[in-house]
């Protein structure tokens, strides 16, 4: 356990907790200018988010702690994925602590707290959201857990810092089939996770079509703030993980020291950024496709997973 | 794809250059300022002002840019955005509605009919304008108002 | 509009005779507790080496009986003995309040001993014998409420299929013991190897064969999600809990450390039962509207996950890789003790909840929160633990799982490299689904509002079955962040297996690590992270912007106007599975049944929707029915040759003494 590592977990938590809400604001600004709208700018999130925690905070009848206790749940569960992950740093002291199967364990925690709370209202709408929510989880998880496997197999552990420093060293391994396969899986893990278009179109205002949203209709005021800002954060922790698992250069080692930290953290917010753009231009192209079909696409990515799996096996080259 | 990338580059940015800011409402109150959620309810109308509403957040008006939004749920709302006479089957709707938003709230009627019944006042099925049922804090009056009209009004509450 | 979905209703349970009264309870509660407590005592001698030998020749005429205890059945004592003390805690306010018969309450003790005795026999024949009377005790346990069609049914088909597993198992460990040349468990771990190849292929099957189909591994888990949901809340407990388990144990004592290592099929009929198992089993579960029903399902996926790890063992024993083999054995365990202590709650709180209502019918529950808030924060623990994310108690083994999948290197070999991604595959989907499922028993049918006036109705368990229930939380709060209590065992454990590195045991601190492997994982250190930074975010949440903040307020929830909401408009176990139901209807098959009745005899008008689904189980339906019909038909033409003529039946003699007679000459 260095300092220079506790000061990189720090500091990307911190980024993490700070930035979520630009990026998000950041990714509806591309989105509003592709589509010829001037957009209501970068900081919008962080003016929103300011207005939630002034309102009122209204408890529906009849619901319970669980409700109550999602959103800091949900939050807190990405925080401390944000601290593990290594996004600035790979020497995060909690990287002994949580490997990728913890923090996919962590991200499905976030998941389950928020369904739990839309069946604790027990309004149509609510059930509905979680049933929905539930059904693409349960079909996430083994694409997820393909993909890490994939990943491990190439760097013989499923510990965080060992995969990105087997990459470093060996970057031929990003390029290789099981590799592309791989990021492949995975980008279509984390639109199905975050609720992005083609799964769930995060701007809809229909019930009907609603699969995240649908699950917060009852919240208001604070609560209301810590799930948006919980979600934004989700999305940002898995975009630094997606780019660090694949292009991981200038992340800062195990000796770095302040500039090192520094220089990780302002990689890491280039390149998320950089995904974030790409993804929100996607979303231009697309429509939200129906419930039943998502499962296809899932399929999909779990075929590419299985074939990742298999392609490391047959296609690598000997353990160093 | 392709076709789409071509268009998305040669219309370019379609909103109009943003009009000059109005001033703050009389009171000067803080809800929605810098960011403004509402939910709208149809509560009898003829659909006019619902055209000119979607064309508020259309492209070439944009309310967003101004941190105006339309939201699904009034919990998520600060305010009720009523159009239409307040018909009898919808009174208790409306009342719902803005009893669901969590305060500080904000009522804007849009529209004759919601400010003073408009050309429905006298129809039977009719309970009145909005203010009738609840206590209305902005009204855009108009049949139906310009979609510049209400952004007037959504500015003043934003301040952008 | 109507929208009916089918559902049981259980009646409150009465039992077999006579009702017993005032202290037979608490008696009977208290002998089972003191099982348990001996059972940990002899469990903790077992893993310490001090499991020596008693032998008991006046009990049992010819063989005499046998007890040794060695560390792996002393592990698995101590997971009786917990699930034992927990039930037998519970056992005192539930026979209280629902009240039971003589008979039915004589079932935990007798049936907890019968099973400590099966892991405590030295020699095949007591292991036998006390096999039979587990049997026959958890057999009386289901049918306690013999009154009703659906217990009798199930007592049926599980008497049915454990006493065809038992017939598998004697005729297997006889021709074990025959061969092997003695009866005594240690000395046939040494003589094993004198066995043919084609005995001991023929022992493994038969074996194998009879301690799955007590584990409920797929196709012999029919019985499983009959007759678990039709015991006693305690009852219930020790089976799906504790009994599986001693399937599990005669799973690893037999197959792998006394006939091990074997050959390679052996290994992989294990893993694909158990993958088959996994899947199977969580599917059924994730569309149950049946608690208990959906419990037991559970446990059938469960098990199959411990034999994928028992299999993958197997394997990379088979290929020489003793660290992932000792990983992967090490995996099953944790993941058999996790299993029980977290199934040993759901199934108590679920008892509590059946109890209380009536009701085992998701769709009509709802509400307990409320009502029952110490059985809901105890359902919940129990249901966070067998979803296997972190902070459960599933979670440990699941990782330790899949490491050992992950650690098999490339190159090893082509089996290997097609088994282990589909082993990850169904483990992952059996994560995922598993959660589902616990998300659907947890907050349909605790959470929102009640969708019955019975659930409405509901109150608190007592304070014996709080207690139980709390004793099995406690045991799921050790297993999820600190698992080394059970390092010890795993050693001595691993040791006896054949074939594994004793030195490549994991280590399970606070950091889990994989000795010459690179991996780990803190689940306590994960535990504390999130509990406090969830401390963290309420407090500073609540604090930002409070000053501007008006007073909070509690307000109807938001109908869209239409208000109030009725409980008919709750999504119910049924919708919410809905979803997932059509995903995978290619395997689950449901029957889907939608019938509209118009009114005034115009079909524009509709007067009633009957909606009925019905997903039966899909291996019952294309195996075993064809098998009993053929069975059955069987019968008949056999019943033909006995028209009750005394006069045939006397041919019949002649016939055969003239048969014998010519034979014999």
């Amino acid at each position: 356990m260095n300092p220079g590592g506790i000061l990189g977990a720090a500091a990307q938590t911190a980024a993490v907790g700070l930035g979520a809400p630009g990026l998000v604001g950041g990714m509806r600004q591309v989105r509003a200018r592709m589509e010829g709208r001037a957009g209501p700018g970068v900081a919008q999130p962080y003016r929103d988010l300011r207005k939630l925690l002034g309102k009122q905070s209204i408890t529906p009848e009849g619901t319970t702690v669980v409700f109550a206790a999602a959103p800091a749940v949900i939050a807190a569960a990405t925080l401390v994925i944000a601290a593990t992950i290594p996004l600035a740093t790979t020497a995060s002291p909690l990287d002994g602590a949580a490997d990728l199967l913890a923090v996919v364990g962590l991200l499905l925690i976030g998941t389950v707290s928020l369904v739990l709370a839309g069946l604790d209202t027990g309004t149509p709408f609510g059930g509905m959201g979680a049933s929905r929510e539930t059904t693409i989880a349960a079909l996430v998880e083994p694409t997820v857990l393909l993909a890490v496997f994939a990943l491990s197999i190439p760097a013989g552990s499923s510990n965080l810092a060992v995969i990105v420093a087997d990459t470093l060293r060996r970057p031929s391994d990003v390029l290789s089939p099981a590799g592309a396969l791989a990021f492949a899986a995975i980008v279509v893990v984390i639109i199905a996770e975050t609720g992005r278009l083609p799964v769930d179109n995060p701007a809809t205002h229909l019930e009907l079509t609603m699969v995240h949203e649908a699950m917060v209709l009852e919240y208001s005021g604070p609560k209301l703030a810590v799930i948006e800002w919980g979600a934004a954060m989700r999305l940002t922790v898995l975009l630094g993980l997606l780019v660090n698992l694949f292009a991981p250069w200038g992340v800062a080692g195990r000796h770095a020291g302040l500039v090192g930290v520094a220089a990780g953290l302002a990689a890491v917010a280039v390149k998320v950024a950089v995904a974030a753009a790409a993804l929100a231009a996607g979303e231009v192209y697309l429509a939200k496709i129906r419930l039943f079909r998502v499962p296809e696409l899932l399929a999909g990515s779990f075929l590419l997973g299985l074939l990742a799996v298999t392609a490391s096996y047959f296609l690598a080259s000997p353990q160093a | 794809m392709a076709g789409l990338t071509g268009r998305i580059r040669r219309l370019g940015r379609i909103a109009e250059p943003a009009p000059p800011a109005p001033g703050p409402l009389q009171d000067a109150s803080e809800v929605g300022r810098g960011s403004l959620q509402l939910r709208h309810v149809d509560a009898g109308s003829c659909n006019g002002c619902e055209v000119e509403i979607s064309g508020c957040f259309s492209p070439v008006y944009d309310a967003e840019r101004y941190g105006a939004r339309l939201v699904a749920s009034p919990r998520h709302a600060d305010g009720v955005l009523v159009s239409g006479v307040v018909t009898r089957n919808m009174a208790s709707a409306l009342v719902d509605a803005v009893n669901a938003v969590p305060a500080p709230r904000v009522v804007i009627a849009v529209g004759d009919c919601a400010c003073d019944g408009g050309v429905f006042s006298e129809a039977y099925g009719v309970v009145g304008p909005a203010g009738a049922v609840i206590g209305v804090d902005v009204a855009v009056p108009g049949c139906p108002p310009e979609p510049a009209q209400i952004i007037d009004a959504l500015r003043k509450l934003t301040r952008r | 509009m109507t929208a009916t979905v089918e559902s049981t209703v259980s009646a409150p349970r009465r039992g077999t005779g006579r009702p017993a009264a005032g202290l037979a309870p608490a008696l009977a509660g208290t002998v089972t507790v003191g099982l348990g407590g001996a059972a940990g005592l002899l469990g903790v001698l077992g893993i310490s080496g001090h499991g020596g030998g008693v032998r008991l020749g006046w009990l049992l005429p010819l063989a005499g009986v046998d007890f040794a205890v060695s560390a792996t059945a002393g592990l698995f004592m101590l997971l009786v003995g917990l699930v034992a003390v927990a039930a037998g805690v519970y056992s005192i306010g539930y026979f209280r309040t629902s009240g039971a018969s003589t008979i039915t309450l004589a079932v935990a003790p007798v049936f907890t001993a019968a099973m400590l005795g099966v892991l405590a026999a030295g020699s095949v024949v007591t292991l036998l014998v006390c096999w039979e009377m587990m049997a026959l005790a958890s057999l009386v346990g289901v049918l306690s409420d013999h009154h009703r069609p659906a217990a009798l049914d199930a007592g049926r088909w599980y008497a049915g299929m454990t006493q065809l597993g038992f017939v598998a198992i004697l005729v297997g460990l006889v021709v074990l013991s025959a061969s092997g040349g003695s009866g005594d468990m240690v000395l046939l771990g040494r003589h094993a190897g004198r066995l043919t190849p084609t005995a001991r292929n023929a022992v493994f099957a038969l074996t194998a064969l009879g301690f799955g189909s007590k584990a409920g591994l797929v196709p012999l888990h029919v019985w499983l999600p009959r007759a678990h949901p039709e015991a006693p809340g305690p009852v219930s407990a020790l089976m799906s809990a504790a009994m599986v388990a001693v399937g599990i144990y005669g799973l690893v004592r037999v197959d792998v450390q006394i006939l091990g290592p074997g050959p390679r099929w052996w290994a992989v009929a294990v893993l694909g039962f158990g993958a088959l198992s996994a899947v199977y089993g969580v599917l059924q579960a994730s569309v149950s509207t049946d608690l208990k029903r959906l419990l037991a399902y559970s446990t059938t996926e469960n098990m199959g996950v411990v034999a994928v790890g028992v299999g993958a063992g197997m394997l990379l024993i088979d290929y020489h890789r003793p660290g992932a083999a000792a990983v992967a054995i090490a995996a099953a365990l944790v993941h058999t003790v996790a299993h029980a202590v977290f199934k040993a709650l759901l199934f108590l709180s679920a008892g509590a909840a059946v109890a209380a209502t009536g009701i085992r019918d998701l769709d009509r529950l709802g509400g307990l929160a409320v009502r029952m808030p110490a059985t809901t924060i105890l359902f919940a623990v129990g249901a966070l633990g067998a979803s296997g994310l972190p902070l459960g108690a599933g979670f440990v083994s699941e990782w330790l799982l899949l490491q050992a999948l992950i650690h098999t290197e490339p190159g090893s070999g082509t089996l290997l490299a097609v088994v282990m991604p589909v082993a990850v595959g169904v483990v992952a989907l059996s994560t995922g689904l598993g959660v589902a499922a616990m998300v659907k028993a947890f907050g349909v049918g605790f959470l929102a509002r009640p969708r019955s006036p019975e659930a409405a109705e509901a109150r608190e368990a007592s304070p014996s079955m709080v207690a139980g229930m709390s004793f099995a939380a406690a045991a799921c709060g050790v297993a999820a962040v600190a698992p080394v209590v059970l390092s010890a065992a795993l050693d001595k454990v691993l040791g006896e297996t054949p074939g594994v590195g004793l030195s490549a045991a994991p280590s399970l601190g606070v950091v889990l690590r994989l000795p010459g492997l690179a991996g780990s994982v803190s689940p306590a250190v994960l535990a504390a992270a999130v509990v406090s930074v969830t401390l963290a975010v309420v407090v500073l949440a609540g604090r930002a912007g409070a000053r501007r903040r008006p007073a909070a307020v509690t307000a109807p929830l938001w109908t869209c106007g239409a208000g109030p909401l009725s409980e008919r408009m709750e999504y119910t176990a049924t919708s919410f599975a809905q979803p997932l139901q059509q995903v995978f209807d290619v395997v689950l098959r449901p029957e889907v049944d939608v019938e509209v009745s118009h009114a005034g005899g115009s079909e524009y008008l509709v007067e009633r929707v009957r909606f009925r689904s019905r997903v039966d189980d899909t291996v019952e339906l294309r195996l075993y029915r064809p098998i009993l019909a053929a069975v059955s038909r069987w019968a008949g033409w056999v019943r033909r040759a006995h028209p009750g003529s005394v006069h045939l039946y006397i041919g019949y003699g002649a016939i055969g003494v003239t048969v014998v007679l010519v034979v014999a000459r």
